[in-house]
């Protein structure tokens, strides 16, 4: 029973105690991009998760064979046909959402999170617990990803998956969208929240004082 | 001319890589508590960006995309779509130039590679610099507009993290809550300077 234990740990993890992007800072650039409705955080989600779980397998079955010298430019390969595969993916069954990700697809590729677990776990364990690893990072960007994308819909434009939840003043309803939630820095903000809650729950994270205050006249005194 | 320059204004202000698009977040916010470190790692992205989004252009224009191939003069070549195999060949063109880069600073300018060289390998994994070569096949740069914006977006990157880091010097010194010392801050702070960056917007050029 401990083998499957593992896995559950593995797995469960990176959602809430060591989340990829609120506490190992990865991965944050797509995050925010992405996320201002859920239709592209949810294709994003579920892409970025394959990716990080095929590409934590495929490394981690070749990762005796590979020079510690070009480690990283197997990764980047590896990475960079995975990627391949899901653009084509997208392009072919559902264009108009690849053409909304632009760009960010394509940079799932240098998305610290793919990297980083490469390097950090696949690089010496066996494959199906690095494919494991990988679904549970994916997962973790995932939970926060949506969280935010959900924030954002709902009260930028009053929606859920383009369903309307909050009835709109254009429409004749009550609410009046926050067209702030729809920009960029709104999610700034959120992740910067996001944290400070997460901080303030697990007092552990939070980081120390670079500089104290000077002692001045007390420490005076009591010399 | 006119036409370079505001496209350069464009990449620098209204579209900057960092404030108006998010990239290369991971590098921004961890490398930017200090000003040296922030300039040395600006000016490298501006380098790296200006050699490799022509780069990438050339290979795009006269490799990848359709019926590129036709100056080798084989039949058939016309139709040939390579365009599918685009990321793999930027990732390795910007992996292979930042590795060139490495090694020729190593050689000839020990003095810059000293202040540079640390920062090197990073910007492989820097989503501006693949940003940069993305947008401009997305955009369907030439090749002299794909210098100037490599430029200009190189430049845009360096202004924001020189920004941050000159903020965060300051406010190392303040008094914040708890929970939001260090890193919550940090992202509170590039959200207002992203909502400033953002008055750039409305100017057209």
């Amino acid at each position: 029973m401990t083998d499957t234990n593992s896995t559950r740990h593995i797995i469960t993890d990176p959602v809430f105690s060591n989340n990829p992007i609120a506490v190992q800072i990865l991965g944050i650039c797509s995050a925010l991009a992405v996320t201002s409705n859920l239709k592209t955080a949810l294709t994003m989600s579920i892409g970025l998760t394959l990716v990080t779980a095929m590409c934590n397998f495929a490394f981690s079955l070749v990762r005796n064979q590979t020079p510690n010298s070009i480690r990283i430019i197997v990764q980047m390969t590896i990475a960079a046909s995975l990627v391949i595969v899901l653009d084509q993916f997208l392009r072919a069954f559902a264009y108009e959402m690849s053409k909304q990700l632009s760009v960010f697809v394509g940079l799932i590729i240098t998305n610290c999170i793919v990297m980083g677990r490469m390097e950090g776990f696949a690089i010496k364990n066996p494959p199906m617990a690095s494919f494991w690893d990988g679904i549970g990072n994916g997962l973790g960007y995932s939970v926060l990803l949506m969280v935010l994308a959900v924030i954002r819909e709902l009260t930028g434009s009053g929606k859920w998956f383009g369903i309307e939840i909050f009835k709109t003043v254009n429409n004749g309803g009550w609410y009046v969208p926050n067209g702030l939630m729809l920009l960029p820095p709104s999610a700034f903000f959120l992740i910067g929240l996001f944290i400070w809650a997460l901080r303030s729950w697990k007092k552990h994270q939070v980081e120390a004082r670079e500089f104290s205050m000077a002692p001045q006249s007390k420490a005076l005194l009591s010399h | 001319m006119e036409h370079y320059l505001s496209l350069l204004l464009k990449a620098i202000f209204i579209e900057n890589m960092a404030l108006a698009f998010f990239l290369g977040m991971c590098t921004f916010i961890a490398i930017s508590k200090k000003i040296q470190p922030a300039i040395g790692l600006g000016i490298a992205v501006i380098i790296v960006q200006v050699l490799t989004v022509p780069a990438n252009n050339l290979i795009f224009n006269y490799l990848l995309r359709e019926g590129a191939l036709s100056w080798t003069g084989i039949a058939g070549m016309e139709t040939v779509d390579l365009s599918f195999l685009g990321l793999i060949s930027y990732i390795g063109v910007i992996a292979a130039i930042v590795q060139i880069l490495e090694m020729l600073l190593d050689k000839y300018v020990p003095a810059l590679y000293n202040t540079l060289g640390i920062f090197l390998p990073l910007i492989t994994v820097n989503c501006a610099i693949l940003a940069g070569s993305l947008f401009m096949v997305e955009r369907d740069y030439t090749f002299s507009e794909s210098v100037v914006y490599g430029v200009g977006s190189g430049a845009s990157w360096a202004l924001a993290i020189l920004v941050l880091a000159g903020i965060r010097e300051k406010m190392k010194y303040s008094d914040v809550p708890e929970g939001l010392r260090g890193l919550g801050i940090t992202f509170i702070t590039v959200g207002l300077m992203s909502l400033g960056f953002m008055s750039f917007s409305g100017i057209k050029l």
